[in-house]
């Protein structure tokens, strides 16, 4: 649900952060003037994609843009951090004078668009009204399916239908003129009465009575007079509430101002049926509680005015839009039948603001509260608002644009003759506002007003023009409100003239060399300077009616080769704008980079038309080699946009294979190794190793071998758990075979020592 | 000419020493002799591993270090068997060979198991 504020306002945070985004990246990029272009694009980029207040948020962007105080640009982040703000700041100060414009042709194609269903059919009779309704207020000529015509007659006809189906079928009826008969609008009329009597709550009264009315309007010889109007009055005003809210229902503590403008609407309905005049009592009450009501209505900077509903309707929908929207309502029929509303001119004003300052609503819901509300205040007979909208808030002194004001009521139709005064003009920079009561001229053909000079005193910058509407006819005025003055921004450009540019390099105070420049234009300066001199530039900026002019942005930049940047911001006294390099105190800032050095200039304004941003040429300097402690120069920030694209991508390095021998040098060695191995051998056979002490007789020697196989086995085991098995496998093996081994190693060995004991003794 | 005679009394002096060594040594029983040249050859063939590390380089330093500490501690323990082995030796006189070769072969297995992990 989106109301006139919260729109604005988030319009104009997203304008303030595309606006920042770009200048921060401009603010990187070290280009003062391109921060500016970006900005002016995101404004128009925004204004086309909320195309409909197009006008009012350039305008209002460019406002923000260009009260951005950016000439007291020190150091970058002091900047940032005062933008921030500057712009909030801003914020609620741009929505003080505002643009409102009335219902034109998109809200037409919005309608379409939201309405149209593929097959042209609706969903519910309730969506088929408000598509219906809003159609006949914008005077779209759309002509629905047969089937909505049957489903009407359908729902009339059922006598299961209760009193809402029964309301809503009456309300399509109404638009559609489907055929029903008498006879049968007569029964529906005697079933809505008998509802009427066992009614207890708010919306059985509403339904029941806005059937009534609408069988009234469609059939006039049904009998719907209700005889005991006053009774029903009363019951409806038990239900309400001391701030002049509504319940929905007597068991219900909780109140809302939706459950009002329903009251209301009801309220006036049974006040045309009833059969004898309602006692005045009860009427003044009710004068009382609308008056109450608006004791809480809630107002925004602009001078729109709207109802908040913090609870939960029935419906289930909410908002200040559904609230504003049934108040509205409630209030204009109570008008038609009670004549008169005390009610004061700029609320109504302020309601009928609130409503087109919502802009185009992006659901069906919201757009029918919107057209309906807006029509109603429309064809109220007692304070129809009038609208002024200035279509271009932009103003060239250049091409001498004219300032064009069109009046109209809220729908767009032609205003009662009348005359708009421009009554004062304030300048965004000073408080005090000069007072003018200028006419402004009436074209009929085009039904605008335009004055044909600025007023006098009007130079380039951001004004808040106040107008003022005179109706002709007196007797008129009851009848229409025009809210006293209405302030609208009006941001006025121009050519700023650029005289006595000139660069000069200094030698203490005698001049070494001057150039002029011609600005903004080609300009080319070669010069060459060593630390001792001084670099001067100075340069006159004046409006076209000859006043001083300090533009946003004034910046001078160097650039060294290797792409190392300095920005200076350049004073003005006056007119004059002018700068002194002293290169002597400069040095360590430019980090003792000697050579060519280029020297760009950027003057930027928002309401500057020739904003321009020149390189002047260049310098060679000459600066002395760089101390031992001197800073390094930063290493250049890569492109901002860069940062963005795709990373160098990451290989695994593998670990570099150790450099392994020559094959053949591996097998020498292996053969070496085995020359030991033979020469033992040989060794033994020449000691005479032999195996007489081998046990001889069969157990011992089976031990024995075992014994052997045993080791060897082991051997084996040890070469497997090389080659394949794990730790486990291998010692849970060696156990076994661990035992085994042990035991024939026993066996084998105390055979032997008994042998040679044996041996001694004998 | 004294040098020449000196260094020629040397030569025989080396030669006697030599003759005397190996006289004494022949006298050695068998088996002593067996684990003597299985001393050696476990030596050498450590030499020739350490040649080989020498010549190449130690990278894959876990299979050299095992393969060395191999001939290393089966020397070693060769060195203990002899030592208790010997006859003369009257430390373990007490002590039957074949308890000490029981030994020799449940320290080798151990070794073996620790150098056959350590191979890589």
């Amino acid at each position: 649900m989106s109301s006139q504020i919260e729109l604005r306002y988030h319009l104009n945070i997203c304008c303030c952060m595309i606006m920042f985004a770009h200048y921060i990246v401009a603010m990187t990029m070290k280009l003062g003037l391109i921060a500016l272009l970006l900005a002016l694009t995101s404004i128009c980029v925004s204004a086309a994609v909320f195309h409909p207040i197009s006008q009012s948020h350039r305008s209002a962007a460019l406002e923000l843009f260009s009260n951005a105080d950016g000439r007291k640009q020190t150091t970058a982040m002091a900047m940032k951090l005062g933008l921030i703000a500057v712009l909030l700041a801003l914020t609620s100060i741009c929505v003080s004078a505002a643009v409102f414009h009335p219902i034109s042709q998109s809200h037409r194609s919005a309608a379409l668009e939201l309405f149209s269903n593929a097959d042209g059919s609706f969903s519910s009779l309730e969506e088929a009204y408000e598509a219906l309704r809003t159609f006949e207020v914008l005077g779209i000529e759309k002509k629905p399916e047969d089937a909505t015509c049957k489903s009407v007659v359908d729902t009339l006809s059922s006598p299961s239908s209760n009193s809402k189906d029964l309301y809503h079928a009456l309300r399509v009826n109404g638009l559609l003129k489907c055929k029903i008969s008498t006879a049968a609008l007569e029964g529906i009329a005697s079933r809505l009465k008998d509802g009427l009597k066992h009614a207890t709550l708010l919306l059985d009264y509403y339904h029941a009575v806005g059937g009534l009315l609408l069988i009234k309007d469609q059939s006039p010889e049904v009998d719907v007079l209700l005889g005991n109007a006053d009774g029903i009055v009363r019951s409806i005003k038990a239900l309400s509430q001391s701030d002049g809210r509504w319940r929905y229902s007597s068991n219900n503590p909780e109140s809302s101002t939706y459950a009002a403008g329903i009251a209301f609407e009801t309220l006036s309905g049974v006040v045309s049926l009833a059969a004898s005049v309602i006692d005045e009592n009860l009427i003044g009450t009710l004068k009382k509680d609308i008056v109450k009501l608006f004791d809480s209505i809630e107002k925004y900077d602009d001078g729109a005015y709207y109802f908040d509903d913090k609870h939960i309707d029935a419906s289930g929908h909410q908002g200040p839009l559904s609230a504003t929207s049934a108040v509205v309502r409630g209030l204009t029929a109570f008008a038609a039948t009670s004549g008169s509303l005390n009610v004061p001119e700029d609320k109504i004003l302020g309601l009928a603001r609130f409503f087109l300052g919502i802009g185009i609503p992006g659901n069906s819901k919201d757009l029918y509260y919107q057209i309906d509300a807006l029509s109603c205040l429309e064809n109220n007979g007692v304070s129809v608002p009038l609208i002024l909208s200035v279509p271009a808030t932009v103003l060239s002194l250049t091409s001498k644009d004219k300032l064009k004001v069109r009046v109209s009521t809220v729908l767009g139709s032609s205003s009662p003759p009348l005359s708009v005064k421009l009554m004062q003009v304030f300048s965004s920079g000073s408080k005090d506002a000069s007072v003018l009561k200028q006419e402004l001229r009436f074209d009929p053909k085009e039904a605008i007003y335009t004055m044909d000079a600025l007023p006098e005193g009007v130079d380039i910058g951001d004004y808040v023009f106040a107008f003022e509407i005179v109706l002709s006819d007196p007797e008129l005025k009851s009848k229409y409100a025009t809210g006293g003055r209405t302030k609208v921004p009006v941001h006025v450009t121009g050519v700023v003239k650029v005289d006595n540019a000139k660069v000069t390099l200094l030698e203490g105070d005698i001049v070494e060399s001057e150039k002029k420049l011609d600005l903004p234009g080609k300009n080319d300066v070669a010069l060459s300077a060593n630390h001792l001199q001084k670099l001067h530039l100075s340069f006159l900026l004046t409006t076209p009616l000859g006043k001083p002019f300090k533009p946003h942005q004034v910046f001078l930049k160097l650039r060294h080769e290797t792409g190392v940047e300095h920005i200076f911001v350049v004073d003005n006294t006056g007119k004059q704008f002018k700068i002194t390099l002293d290169f002597l105190g400069l040095v360590e800032k430019f980090f003792y980079l000697s050579g060519q050095y280029d020297i760009e200039l950027t003057v930027g304004d928002a309401v500057m038309e020739n904003s321009f941003l020149q390189p002047l040429g260049s310098i060679e300097l000459d600066l002395p080699k760089a101390p031992e402690k001197a800073t390094q120069p930063p290493p250049q920030a890569v492109s901002p946009y860069l940062r963005f694209g795709p990373k160098a991508e990451i290989n695994h390095i593998f670990r570099v294979p150790e450099k392994r021998p020559p094959q053949e040098v591996s097998y020498a060695f292996l053969g070496l190794v085995l020359v030991p191995l033979l020469a033992f051998l040989v060794g033994l056979l020449r000691l005479g190793v032999n195996f007489k002490n081998f046990p001889t007789s069969a157990v011992p020697a089976t031990f024995a071998i075992l014994f052997h196989g045993g080791i060897a086995a082991v051997l084996l085991l040890y070469v497997l758990f090389w080659l394949k098995l794990d730790l486990f496998t291998t010692l849970k093996t060696l156990g076994l075979l661990g035992v085994f081994l042990m035991f024939v190693g026993h066996r084998t060995l105390s055979h032997l020592a008994s042998t040679a004991a044996k041996l001694k003794s004998a | 000419m004294v040098k020449p005679s000196s260094s020629a009394a040397t030569k025989d002096d080396a030669r006697a020493l030599i003759h005397s060594l190996r006289s004494a040594y022949s006298a050695t029983p068998t088996n002593l002799k067996i684990i003597d040249l299985y001393v050696v050859f476990a030596v050498s063939t450590a030499l020739i591993q350490v040649a080989y590390m020498a010549i190449v380089g130690s990278f894959p330093f876990n299979s050299f270090l095992s393969g060395v500490l191999s001939c290393v501690g089966t020397a070693v323990l060769a060195v203990c068997l002899r030592i208790q082995v010997n006859k003369e030796n009257k430390e373990f006189k007490d002590l039957p060979p074949e308890r000490a070769f029981a030994d020799f072969v449940l320290c080798n297995l151990v070794l073996h198991l620790v150098i056959m992990n350590f191979l890589g």
